[in-house]
């Protein structure tokens, strides 16, 4: 096979206020002709960096300082721009993450498609329209016809990537470039787009490169691995070894920080740390319930357009409400960890917000220490001395912090309203920062001047800061590394067995979960499908779709650590 | 599409009532006694109670208030004490004058500050981005009646290039036939070339005045709002899918970053209809503007309370254009009524 897209030598550097910075230094990536070679590493790890290189996308503020990009016999890096536009979308393109956002928001998603054929001269205007649809038809949108008049925002997140891809393989370009393609996807959805692209690249001999940060995902589908570290490949091996004989420690650290079936939440951790498990401190009344759920219902109104338009409509013409949460009923007991799993639109985040007391629901019981705080307003539940009992965790340790609080200020925020006034605001502060492992002279930084890493520990810290009985935790991890998610799953673990907390862990993703609940949730459209322990749900699932789910997520090669 | 108009139409009530009212208590509130001034300087007080009571100005408030409502029904804005003319037909005369200079003005300054927003924004810290900031911030520094008296000196006085600023045509032509109320159009309309020549000679230097005024808002949002979607990642998706620049600037990021331009649109032309009250009077145009200050010079309610009304009909009416305007570009506003 010869080498289709050969990069040597390659250094980016960025213009950058505090001078130049080398996002990419002296990368070295062969593709062959219809190979699939993974690119993985964590953020900053100059993965993107290189793609836009070869694609001569990069910002404004960025260039390539060094290096030679060979692409089927053409030298690119200097290449003129207009010979990059031929080459774009015709011989090499690509398929970004976040679908929706990479579709024009206000054209027709058929439109875009034939701009892309008709800029390459692969279709005039009599059978553009045509042709645009039978690229939708390719990526196995049913109804093309129809949807070929859609906009973006028409269609859900997998049908949006199907169009990227239609977009970026409409021309029968020889390489597809595909940057965290499925990152903010369901699993299943995840599966049916990885799979496509895989199909569709095998079935016309391209060479693909799949950006990715997830070491799992990429020894699915890829038939070689390069890992790179802060700009720099550390190492290329056949997607096999990677997992099974990782030479470089950074690889190492990876596939030992990536969740995969059979290990305990300690494998995660890098060798030269070795912890002893979790002790878990006696929880007076063990096992009691501590939360219990029963009938849970929260519907929400259709849209019904503006006053007039509802006044105008006789009362019996309105739909039927939409049911978020449809019925559910469960229980949290003491010093234990559930997990809540489900694709997005199934009700978890929903759930999760009336347990907070952030949103009333519309029927049904919310008993927490024998009180039914579901009866209390969510408006008035703020000032209720239950409110300090349960604390939650957010999704994005950026977004749920306040930019202009120190990170002590964002620590101290629940006791400042919550704690009684005899107490030692800054002593608390600090024991609560070495609580999480926070470094105390990170304490007066603002989120900004921290990692994602040190934010989550922020937002953990605060949410401990009152000593709850019940902490929500809603997707912790989604937004971090998988080495720092290793470290905070792990962190989580040790704060619960040391503080005798419950823990709701709502996920997405099903190895976190297994590595850290005692029992497992599944819904779907409101539903529970299924909820036991997390063994049992995880290796013998009873419900269709959580098979589905399990057999959804990428299975790395190699079990164990 | 027409069920979203009536909406629309309809929600403009409430605003409609709030300026009939408005308008009103303002003119009651204002200093100065119009039966005073209409009865003269050596007026005895039984001359001015005389004439209060003709005008109907020693009844109550309500009162005044009900029987201004009830003429307003039929259509009746009332008397200008000044010009002796019913105010519906003062108004009639002179919007379409100053709706032609602001709408020209606008016109103008749409051509000059959208090309130059965009200009500035792809070519982001270049000359022309600098010089969009220069031309912006001193356009927008210059009050009107000084732009506009700079501008009668310049090309009336020195160079002699523009005719005298007095109204809306020289004094040798006539006024076309009225179809619009629109010089510009009607004569068009009319196939009158030396009418058409001349409106245009007179509207070029307001309009010009009007147009400097109103460049920087228009440029700065054009090139803010294209900054923004040029960093989207449908822009990245259209570059990688190698779409030349012109159409990724012009179809994909500009009909994006359009709809934030017409928000500030909306708003630059209040402000030119609140700046066209000096520039009709630096240049004599006989529009609404300088009526209105005459008529409140002159404590004489009836004009003022017409000019207020006209212009929020006219504000909310602009309103609702842009508000329809929004759907046509963006269609994930249509689905959502």
């Amino acid at each position: 096979m010869s080498a289709l897209l050969d990069v040597s030598g390659l250094t980016v550097e960025f213009a950058t206020r505090r001078g130049i910075v080398k996002a990419v230094r002296q990368v070295d990536i062969t593709v062959a002709k219809g190979e699939t070679l993974g690119i993985v590493g964590e953020s900053g790890s100059g993965k993107s960096v290189t793609s836009y290189a070869v694609m001569r996308i990069l910002d404004r503020a960025g260039r390539i300082a060094e290096g030679a990009i060979s692409f089927s016999g053409l030298e690119l890096q200097d290449a003129p721009e207009s010979q990059m536009v031929d080459l774009r979308g015709r011989e090499m393109s690509m398929i970004f993450q976040n679908p929706r956002a990479a579709l024009n928001p206000i054209r027709r998603v058929g439109e875009q498609i034939e701009d892309v054929l008709r800029q390459h001269a692969q279709a005039g205007s009599a059978d553009a329209r045509e042709k645009a649809i039978d690229a939708l038809r390719q990526v196995r949108i049913s109804r093309p016809e129809e949807r070929y008049r859609a906009y973006p925002f028409e269609l859900s997140g997998g049908m949006c990537q199907r169009v990227v891809i239609a977009l970026a393989l409409a021309c029968r370009p020889k390489l597809l470039i595909a940057d965290e393609p499925t990152t903010g996807l369901d699993v299943t959805t995840q599966k049916a787009v990885m799979d496509l692209i895989v199909e569709l690249t095998r079935e016309r001999g391209m060479s693909t490169i799949l950006i990715t940060h997830d070491l799992g995902l990429a020894a699915t589908y890829c038939d070689r691995v390069v890992v790179m570290e802060k700009g720099e490949v550390v190492e290329s091996a056949p997607a096999a070894e990677i997992f099974s004989a990782p030479k470089h420690p950074y690889t190492r650290k990876l596939v030992r920080a990536t969740p995969r079936p059979g290990i305990a939440l300690r494998d995660l951790l890098p060798d030269d740390r070795p912890a002893p498990p979790p002790q878990s401190a006696p929880v007076a009344d063990a096992g009691a319930p501590l939360l219990t759920v029963s009938g849970l219902v929260k519907e929400y109104p259709r849209e019904n357009g503006n006053i007039i338009s509802r006044l105008l409509r006789p009362a019996q013409a309105q739909e039927a409400p939409f049911r978020a949460v449809d019925g559910i009923s469960f229980e949290v007991r003491r010093g234990e960890s559930v997990g809540l799993v489900g694709e997005s639109g199934c009700g978890k985040s929903t759930t999760s917000m009336m347990l907070m007391r952030l949103l009333d629901p519309t029927e049904g019981m919310i008993t927490f220490d024998g009180e039914n705080i579901g009866a209390i307003p969510a408006k008035e539940f703020a000032r209720n001395p239950m409110r300090s009992r349960i604390q939650m965790v957010f999704q994005d340790p950026t977004d749920s912090l306040n930019p202009r609080y120190t990170a002590a200020r964002a620590i101290a925020d629940p006791l400042l309203r919550f704690a009684n006034h005899g107490l030692n605001l800054r002593s608390r502060v600090e024991e609560l920062a070495q609580l999480v492992g926070l470094p105390l002279e990170l304490l007066d930084r603002f989120p900004h001047q921290l990692s994602g890493g040190q934010k989550a520990r922020v937002g953990i810290a605060r949410a401990m800061a009152l000593e709850p009985d019940l902490v929500v935790l809603d997707e912790p991890t989604a937004a971090l590394d998988v080495s720092v998610q290793a470290v905070v799953l792990n962190l989580l673990a040790d704060l619960k067995a040391k503080l005798g907390m419950s823990y709701l862990f709502v996920s997405h993703d099903l190895h976190v979960v297994r590595l850290v609940c005692d029992r497992v949730i599944v819904m779907r459209g409101g539903r529970i499908v299924e909820q036991g322990s997390a063994e049992q749900v995880l290796e013998a699932p009873k419900a269709d779709y959580t098979r589905e789910l399990i057999a959804a997520a990428p299975h790395p090669p190699v079990q164990g650590g | 599409m027409l069920k979203v108009l009536f909406g629309r139409i309809l929600t403009t009530i409430p605003a409609l009532i709030g300026v009939v009212v408005v308008s009103f208590l303002l003119t009651r509130v204002l200093p100065g006694d119009t039966a005073a001034y209409f009865a003269g300087p050596a007026a005895t007080p039984q001359a001015i109670e005389e004439v209060k009571k003709k005008l109907g100005l020693d009844r109550p408030l309500p009162e005044q208030f009900r029987r201004y409502v009830v003429d307003l029904s039929h259509g009746d804005l009332g008397q200008s004490l000044t010009t002796g003319q019913p105010v519906v037909a003062d108004l009639k005369a002179r919007l379409p004058a100053s709706a032609e200079l602001t709408l020209f003005g606008l016109i103008l300054s749409l051509l000059i500050a959208v090309p130059l927003g965009i200009l500035a924004a792809v070519k982001q810290g270049s000359f022309i981005d600098h010089a969009c900031r220069a031309i912006a911030t001193a356009g927008v520094s210059l009050p009107v009646f000084f732009t506009g008296l700079l501008l009668v000196y310049l090309f009336y006085f020195i160079w002699q290039i523009s005719p005298a600023p007095l109204g809306r045509l020289d004094v040798f032509a006539s006024a076309p036939p009225t179809v619009t109320g629109f010089y510009l159009i009607d004569s068009l309309l009319a196939r009158d070339w030396e009418a058409f020549r001349s409106s245009l000679a007179q509207l070029a230097l307001p309009g010009i005045t009007l147009a400097i005024f109103s460049l920087a808002p228009i440029a700065r949002i054009t090139r803010a709002s294209m900054l923004a979607v040029l960093s989207m990642d449908f822009v990245r998706t259209a570059r990688a899918s190698g779409l030349p620049a012109r159409k990724v600037v012009m179809t994909y990021a500009f009909r994006n970053a359009m709809l934030p331009v017409i928000t500030t649109l909306g708003m630059v032309f209040s402000f030119l209809l609140g700046a066209n009250v000096l520039v009709e009077k630096v240049f004599a145009w006989p529009g609404v503007g300088s009526y209105a200050v005459e008529a409140l010079i002159a404590s004489d309610f009836a004009p003022v309370q017409g000019f207020v009304l006209a212009m929020a009909i006219l504000y909310i009416a602009l309103n609702l254009m842009i508000d329809l305007s929004y759907r046509l570009i963006d269609p994930r506003l249509e689905s959502t009524t």
